[in-house]
């Protein structure tokens, strides 16, 4: 691991499919993009390997099928990896590979480290319970047993997410796409974690919401200074927000570093394309 | 009834909810799975109770059998008839005499003591049944502690209705492990769980699960910080009958008057009270 | 001495039996035990197969004193089987070795072994038949001597002939995987209760004695578009199979040295279901499943429904409910049922008082604040 990284990726692998004789093996593995034709494994993160430092917010972009969500699942353990090691700049887990945790362990990890924030706030928010008490789930499955304290915490942030307080009884099935995501958001925060995964957040919403949301997410990194990773198709997004950006496609990370240099100066012809069809 | 085995069941079958039992007691407050007989009284009306009085009792027990608090009610009447018919054991409506109370829905007013066993009858055994229907699902989240679904259930009461509404089975976290369905005894009865002299034994026949509280465990109803657990309001209110005020009351329409009357809800403790003060009375006139 | 109970209860229940009593008798008539055997094959197989004990005398004796109520007899006939001690497993009864009476096919008009209608309401027309009204001992005798002398005349068969499976037939051609024995002593649901995802065995076991009407119910769900499964029935077979059993000291298991205790009827159905899967190559193709169903009796639709859960609960991907393993086993037993639903009919004065409390509380605080 390196020795300033908040968290460390190692030879991550994801496969869905058991494999067969001719893929098993790296060396005579046929794939078309990272489905291998014999058998129908998907392949859908090989080899990844990468860190995230303090305070700074990752890009990972890709197109779809590239396997950047897949990696973001298996990082916030919705998705069991095939093999590999994160380790976590922490205390408590120090030098071990937290994917080898039992499930209460890591259920331990995303209540007090990680936040996340889904693509379908389905995924991220109980729809039918109110904003506050989305809030206090996390909070609560942090330990929280103190209403007053978990709702001044809420209030917070859901001021600080732009959700009028007069509305914070009320479920988020009666909100718009883009409060949703801030509901999500401020959720995530709760715990006040020192790594957020944000995956396609602003897919789907209006452009102008898309801007409010993004404007968020960079001012709580600035002031709350939390590390995070964002996963997304739009290199619009990742330009706005990430400082370094790792490059997928087909499962494998085929380029990486500032953002702004893989703007300027992209070396993969893929990332070349990508780069050309966004000016 | 005499062609029907002792305490109804055989052998095997007493041995295998006995061996139950004795899980249940190990893990405090855990559900423990058993192939629950179908009996002569009907799945949801104390099977679950009765498979376990009838596999722990003997012939030098003495039984007594409530429903809603009542030793009278109909169905305590007919558990009780049932036992008695296959095992002949004493029966008796005094809580202190009896080494064996099974009850529906109340814990006894007369503290228990050490050596009686209560054994409650149980409906819905999964605390988390309303957060989660799948059973699967509920074991995986009992098995790595994961509670934030009932706890979160009290914090939206608290949202919306500023304070938690729990009615009876407000569930409990039992020996700092296990949440638990105390079974829908009110909230006034949650306390009498915690550190009883007592060993209290929870069934649940058609859900076909065993659990228990050994005696002297930590049993603490779920409840904020700030929200303290409550239990049901009966200040200023007294027994028509006894008088006792610090009892869980039936409330009680006159339907000539319209009046609201209150009157013991343990029927047995009610006329206990009753005695004891004639006895008192009579006491002080020969005095 | 002062105070005593008052016996309401007691009383109470002393007086409604009596009551109960008094119902059944003052028609003034006896049904007799054999008269039910003789006449009510249909009922009795049902209580059997839902109690899952396969004992026609009692389940004659449950339905008198059950006066015919379907759930009574059969909650009567398995509170009675949780006095019985089980002393044996039989040995696996091989449905090829049935005496078959009546056994058809929907998948083909020529099966092997051919068809055989048997005895079956199917054609008859559900009109009102009167002339039962005045049925009498005598002319049913007569029907019956006619009706053997027709018997008689029949050659029947040097040997016994036995049926074999259609599903074999299909086997063979590669359209049914083969499976290979699997010897595996099954999980029995009365010993254990059930933990999901649960093994096949225990699923057939709950769907087998679950209440016919509850079984048809999910059944026909998922066929009429609450399910994905739309099977073709392959066979369908009425008929008495040996039931045998090991000797329990003796260890040679052979079996010539098993013993044979009686024979049971049962239905018996196959159901065929088109599934997609891929070969090695990763390329799709049709093959066939099989959706198992079987009864004690005869009785078809329910075990045609069960062939039908069977497969959907194969399945368990799906998101319809008839798909969903605790959606179905836990839902269709009729002793759980009834009970339960029944259970709303005793006193819940205190839960509702406890409920009461709580509500008042609440508008209490919502006057002060």
């Amino acid at each position: 691991m390196h020795n300033d990284a908040i968290l460390s990726v190692k030879n991550l692998e994801k496969q869905f499919g058991p494999g067969c004789s001719t893929c098993h093996n790296e060396s005579t593995r046929k794939l078309e993009k990272n489905y291998c034709p014999q058998c129908g494994t998907v392949y859908a993160c090989r080899n990844i390997s990468f860190n995230l430092f303090p305070g700074e917010i990752l890009g990972i972009v890709g197109e779809s099928g590239s396997g950047k969500s897949t990696l973001m699942q298996c990082l916030y353990f919705d998705e069991a990896a095939t093999s590999g090691e994160l380790i976590l700049n922490n205390q408590e887990f120090q030098e071990e590979n937290v994917l080898e945790l039992s499930s209460q362990q890591k259920r331990y990890i995303r209540n007090y480290h990680f936040g996340m924030v889904y693509q379908n706030p389905l995924k991220g928010l109980k729809m039918d319970f109110s904003a506050m008490g989305n809030i206090a789930e996390k909070l609560i499955a942090a330990g929280g047993r103190n209403v007053a304290e978990m709702e001044s915490i809420g209030k917070t942030l859901l001021e600080k997410v732009h959700i009028p307080l007069f509305r914070m009884k009320e479920e988020p099935k009666r909100f718009s796409g883009g409060m949703q995501q801030r509901v999500q958001i401020a959720k995530a925060l709760s715990n006040n974690p020192p790594i957020l995964f944000l995956d396609e957040v602003t897919t789907g919403l209006d452009l102008s919401v898309q801007a409010s949301v993004l404007d968020l997410i960079k001012t709580i990194q600035r002031e709350l200074g939390i590390s995070m990773i964002v996963v997304s198709h739009d290199l619009a997004v990742i330009r706005m927000l990430a400082d370094r950006t790792l490059v997928m496609l087909n499962g494998e990370i085929i380029e990486e570093g500032l953002t702004d240099q893989i703007l300027e100066d992209p070396q993969n012809p893929y990332t070349q394309q990508l780069v050309y069809s966004l000016l | 009834m005499n062609q029907h085995h002792f305490a109804f069941f055989d052998e095997g079958s007493k041995k295998e909810i006995r061996r139950t039992i004795l899980k249940a007691v190990a893990i405090p407050g855990y559900q423990v799975p058993f192939s629950s007989r179908e009996m002569p009284i009907a799945r949801g009306w104390g099977t679950g109770g009765l498979q376990i009085t009838l596999s722990i009792i003997g012939r030098e027990d003495c039984l007594k059998v409530i429903d809603q608090g009542s030793d009278e009610s109909v169905n305590a009447v007919s558990i009780k008839k049932l036992v008695h018919n296959t095992t002949s054991v004493e029966i008796t409506e005094r809580t202190q005499e009896a080494t064996i109370i099974q009850s529906r829905h109340r814990i006894p007013e007369i503290p228990l003591q050490g050596g009686q066993i209560l054994v409650l009858q149980v409906p819905t055994p999964e605390p988390l049944r309303q957060v989660e229907p799948r059973e699967y699902m509920t074991k995986i989240l009992h098995s790595e502690e994961e509670y934030s679904g009932a706890w979160l259930q009290l914090f939206e009461q608290i949202m919306k209705y500023g304070r938690t509404a729990t009615g009876a089975d407000h569930p409990v976290y039992v020996n700092s492990r296990y949440v638990m369905a105390p079974s829908p005894i009110p909230r006034f009865d949650n306390v009498k769980m915690n550190e009883s002299d007592a060993l209290i034994l929870l069934g649940a026949g058609r859900e076909k699960k065993i659990y228990a509280i050994p005696p002297y465990t930590d049993v603490q109803s779920l409840a904020f910080e700030d929200y303290p657990f409550a239990v049901e309001e009966f200040s200023g209110k007294s027994c028509r009958f006894c008088g006792a005020t610090d009892v869980f009351l039936d409330e009680v329409l006159d339907s000539a008057t319209g009046d609201v009357h209150y009157q013991c809800n343990d029927t047995s403790y009610c006329l206990e009270q009753l005695n004891s003060h004639e006895k008192a009375k009579e006491e002080s006139s020969y005095a | 001495m002062g105070y005593v109970a008052v016996k309401g209860g007691t009383e109470a229940i002393d007086a409604s039996l009596r009551r109960l009593q008094y119902d059944r008798l003052k028609g003034e008539k006896i049904l007799e035990i054999e008269t039910i055997l003789a006449t009510m094959k249909s009922l009795v197989d049902q209580v059997m197969s839902e109690s899952s004990l396969y004992a026609p005398y009692l389940a004659a004796l449950a339905i008198k004193q059950a006066e015919g109520s379907m759930e009574e007899a059969v909650f009567i006939m398995r509170a009675h089987r949780s006095t019985l001690p089980r002393l044996y497993y039989s040995e696996t009864a091989e449905t090829e070795r049935m005496e078959v009476k009546r056994r058809i096919s929907a998948s083909f008009k020529d099966i092997p072994g051919g068809q055989l209608l048997g005895a079956t309401t199917d054609y008859t027309h559900r009109l009102m038949d009167f002339d039962l009204l005045n049925e009498s001992v005598e002319m049913n005798a007569e029907w019956l001597h006619e009706f053997a002398k027709e018997v008689m005349e029949l050659k029947p068969d040097a040997e016994v002939k036995y049926f074999p499976k259609v599903v074999d037939y299909l086997r063979k051609e590669g359209l049914f995987k083969n499976y290979s024995m699997d010897e595996t002593s099954p999980f029995d649901i009365t010993k254990q209760s059930i933990q999901f995802p649960v093994p096949r065995s225990a699923r057939l076991q709950t769907l087998t004695r679950g209440q016919t009407g509850a079984v048809t119910a999910l059944g026909y769900a998922s066929l009429r578009g609450y399910g994905q499964v739309h099977p073709t029935v392959g066979e369908v077979r009425v008929g008495e199979i040996p039931v045998l059993i090991s000797h329990p000291h003796e260890l040679d298991e052979s079996p010539e040295n098993h013993y044979y205790i009686g024979e049971i009827e049962v239905t018996e159905v196959e159901s065929f279901v088109p599934v997609k899967v891929k070969n090695e190559q990763n390329v799709e193709q049709l093959e066939f499943e099989i959706g198992y169903g079987i009864c004690y009796g005869q009785n078809e639709t329910k075990a045609i429904a069960m062939s039908i859960l069977d497969q959907c609960l194969e399945h368990p991907a799906s998101s319809f409910p008839t798909h969903d393993e605790e959606f179905v086993l836990m839902h269709i037993d009729s002793v759980e049922a009834t009970g339960f639903i029944s259970h709303l009919k005793l006193p819940h004065y205190v839960t509702f008082q406890s409920k009461l409390d709580s509500v008042r509380q609440v508008k209490k605080g919502e006057e002060q604040g």
